[in-house]
């Protein structure tokens, strides 16, 4: 069995939802972790919020970012057991951050045993 | 102490495909950048290396393949560091490898999940 | 042997053997029943031998005499009548067919299970530790007060506690279920590498019990070796690790017992077949899919096993140090870490690592710096050594450091 991360993006990072909404990802976000944990792939992840953010550059460039430059913004990431991409994308079809316009989620396979990670 | 997740950004399709010693010596930048944070206990995880190829799912459930034509900066791997402030997670991020080959990282601040 | 040095060695190798059995047969929460037992045997025997000589066996004889010495105790013991005499009548067992079982495979199986009791998650480390040394390796009271530095009493109240602790959470004298047996083994492994570091690096000036703390460390890590159940690479790994270190133990301190830096160590001196041990037990190590502190910790052992400076070592040493780091941070290995880092890349690049570390009370962490100034900038070495010499508690430390500042100063003026 591989590790795949589930990345997810947000066209518009600077959209702020309302409290109400916020429970609403919440729960939504709880429910659809719990179904994956449930079948027991479910190996970590965490929200990251959208204020408090830099890019750092070569030669010591430092900004603000990374909004307005890239444009989708990580809203989070989770980290699954599958044993293929295709179930991984199973997983990644639930994920209540498709319910927003022009979000997705990018599944990429963990590179394991390279020696540096 | 927060957690911090940095993001190693960069255009691997233009990348030149250096020899094994040129990578030796590339996982060795890795290895003792990684190691001076651990050595300063401000590492929280190490992280991964994403491997190129993968998939994109999208608003009603489109699948599309990567690699992503349309990201330039494609995201290759990512580590948690611990830090007292964004600045000082950024100051960590400036030894990364990934800057010496043109790319960037990215610099956030984790809310568990 | 000569009669004098009899007793004492036979208590070192004996008693806790008799203690583990005895521990295993009355249960944890009568361990002091079990100590007195084989105190008390050991009383027997000196008197008896010193008046009618030393028996043949003397080995068996104390078995013996242990074995009466329990049955007597359970003779008059009323708990005995009600509980488990009951029992043995029940299976059938007349009385005086009754036996302590002091077979070999019995003693290294009550040992083996008397350390995962004593390792059990609800007692703290230093209990485990004192416990340790008192039952598995039946070392007094008195030369473990010296081993920490406190009295007897204060020994004896955290001993007492301990018991009391097993007792009250009535842990059970026996091998943990398979699933948890990693998990337990890593406690066990690391009270056995705490022994093993009080001996190697404590400040008691007894090198003799020292040593023999070490030994006795390497001893119960080999036990868990020769049982299927319990020998795992991550013990290997450990006993590893012991075996390197051990090699320098005669190359380490000069005749007046000032410790000798490894630089300054003659290798001549280090041990060659413990330096062969210690390669058999890695290379035992070498399966299975985790890594644990130790494997990386015995394969940097090794490669200190070659004194001479050369690029292939210190990056390999500089590499295990950057996984040892990333798996369980501590002061020490990010200082170890920072010196093999500047023999590897360089000085100059090392002090820029160096000055990120801000471990501000330690005097390794100034005494590096010093050292990585020296030669570069001699008035910022001479500042570091000053720093480290302040902080430095003993007297051994503040001597190699003084050694360290005349160096400077001298080398200076030249």
């Amino acid at each position: 069995m591989d590790e795949f991360i589930l990345i997810f993006r947000h066209e518009d990072g600077s959209k702020i939802a309302s409290p109400e909404q916020m429970q609403v990802w919440m729960q939504q976000t709880m429910d659809w972790i719990a179904g994956i944990s449930a079948q027991n792939k479910f190996v970590s992840g965490t929200g990251l919020p959208f204020e408090n953010a830099r890019v750092v550059k070569p030669k010591g460039v430092v900004t603000d970012g990374p909004f307005g430059e890239i444009k989708e913004t990580i809203g989070g990431f989770i980290t699954v057991k599958a044993d293929s991409v295709d179930e991984a994308v199973e997983f990644a079809k639930g994920c209540p951050v498709l319910l927003g316009d022009g979000n997705s989620v990018e599944v990429r396979k963990i590179a394991k045993g390279d020696g540096v990670h | 102490m927060k957690d911090f997740l940095l993001v190693f950004r960069a255009d691997y399709n233009s990348m030149p495909k250096g020899s094994p010693e040129e990578g030796q010596a590339i996982m060795k930048q890795w290895m003792d950048w990684i190691g001076g944070i651990a050595a300063q206990n401000k590492l929280k995880d190490k992280g991964n290396a994403l491997r190129s190829g993968g998939k994109v799912v999208s608003a009603g459930n489109v699948i599309t393949d990567g690699p992503y034509t349309e990201i330039k900066e494609l995201i290759g791997g990512y580590t948690v560091v611990k830090a007292e402030s964004l600045d000082e997670a950024a100051e960590l991020a400036k030894g990364c490898p990934i800057l010496s080959a043109g790319g960037n990282v990215e610099v956030r601040e984790i809310n568990p999940m | 042997m000569e009669q004098p040095q009899l007793i004492p060695h036979l208590f070192r190798t004996e008693y806790s053997k008799i203690t583990a059995v005895l521990c295993k047969f009355f249960g944890a929460d009568r361990i002091e029943i079990a100590e007195d037992i084989a105190s008390d045997t050991f009383l027997t025997a000196a008197q008896t031998w010193a008046m009618k000589g030393v028996p043949q066996n003397p080995v068996a004889w104390l078995y013996h005499v242990a074995q009466n010495k329990a049955k007597n105790y359970l003779k008059r013991d009323a708990l005995f009548e009600n509980k488990i005499s009951s029992e043995l009548k029940r299976s059938g067992q007349a009385f005086d067919e009754f036996e302590v079982d002091l077979s070999p495979q019995n003693i290294s199986d009550s040992q083996l299970q008397m350390m995962f009791a004593i390792c059990h998650p609800a007692i703290s480390a230093e209990a485990q530790i004192g416990l340790s040394l008192r039952i598995l390796c039946g070392f007094g009271i008195e030369e473990i007060a010296d081993a920490f530095l406190t009295n007897k009493e204060t020994i004896n109240k955290r001993l007492q506690r301990a018991k009391q602790k097993l007792r009250e959470e009535k842990i059970k004298i026996e091998f943990p279920g398979l699933p948890e047996i990693d998990e337990r083994l890593t406690a066990v492994l690391t009270t056995i590498y705490l022994l093993f570091n009080e001996g190697y690096y404590s400040v008691s000036s007894d090198q003799t019990f020292r040593k023999e703390l070490c030994l006795e460390a390497m001893r119960l890590c080999y036990l868990l070796i020769e049982n299927e159940f319990t020998n795992r690479p991550q013990v290997n790994a450990l006993l590893s690790l012991m075996c390197f270190h051990a090699s320098r133990f005669e190359a380490r301190m000069d005749k007046n017992g000032e410790l000798i830096l490894y630089n300054e160590q003659d290798s001549e001196l280090w041990n060659k077949e413990l330096i062969d041990k210690g390669k058999y037990f890695l290379n035992c190590a070498s399966t299975g899919q985790t890594l644990s502190r130790y494997h990386l910790e015995a394969a940097i052992a090794y490669w200190n096993t070659h004194q001479a400076d050369s690029k292939e070592k210190w990056e390999n040493i500089l590499q295990l140090y950057n996984q040892l780091l990333q798996l369980e941070y501590s002061p020490i290995a990010a200082l170890n870490r920072t010196y093999a880092f500047s023999k590897a890349n360089g000085r100059k690049e090392a002090i820029i690592e160096a000055e990120k570390l801000k471990l501000d009370e330690n005097h390794f962490y100034f005494a590096l710096l010093g050292e990585l100034y020296t030669g570069i900038d001699n008035s910022k070495a001479k500042e570091n050594i000053e720093k480290a010499f302040v902080l430095a508690k003993t007297r051994s430390d503040k001597l190699i450091i003084q050694r360290k500042l005349n160096h400077l100063i001298s080398g200076i003026s030249i």
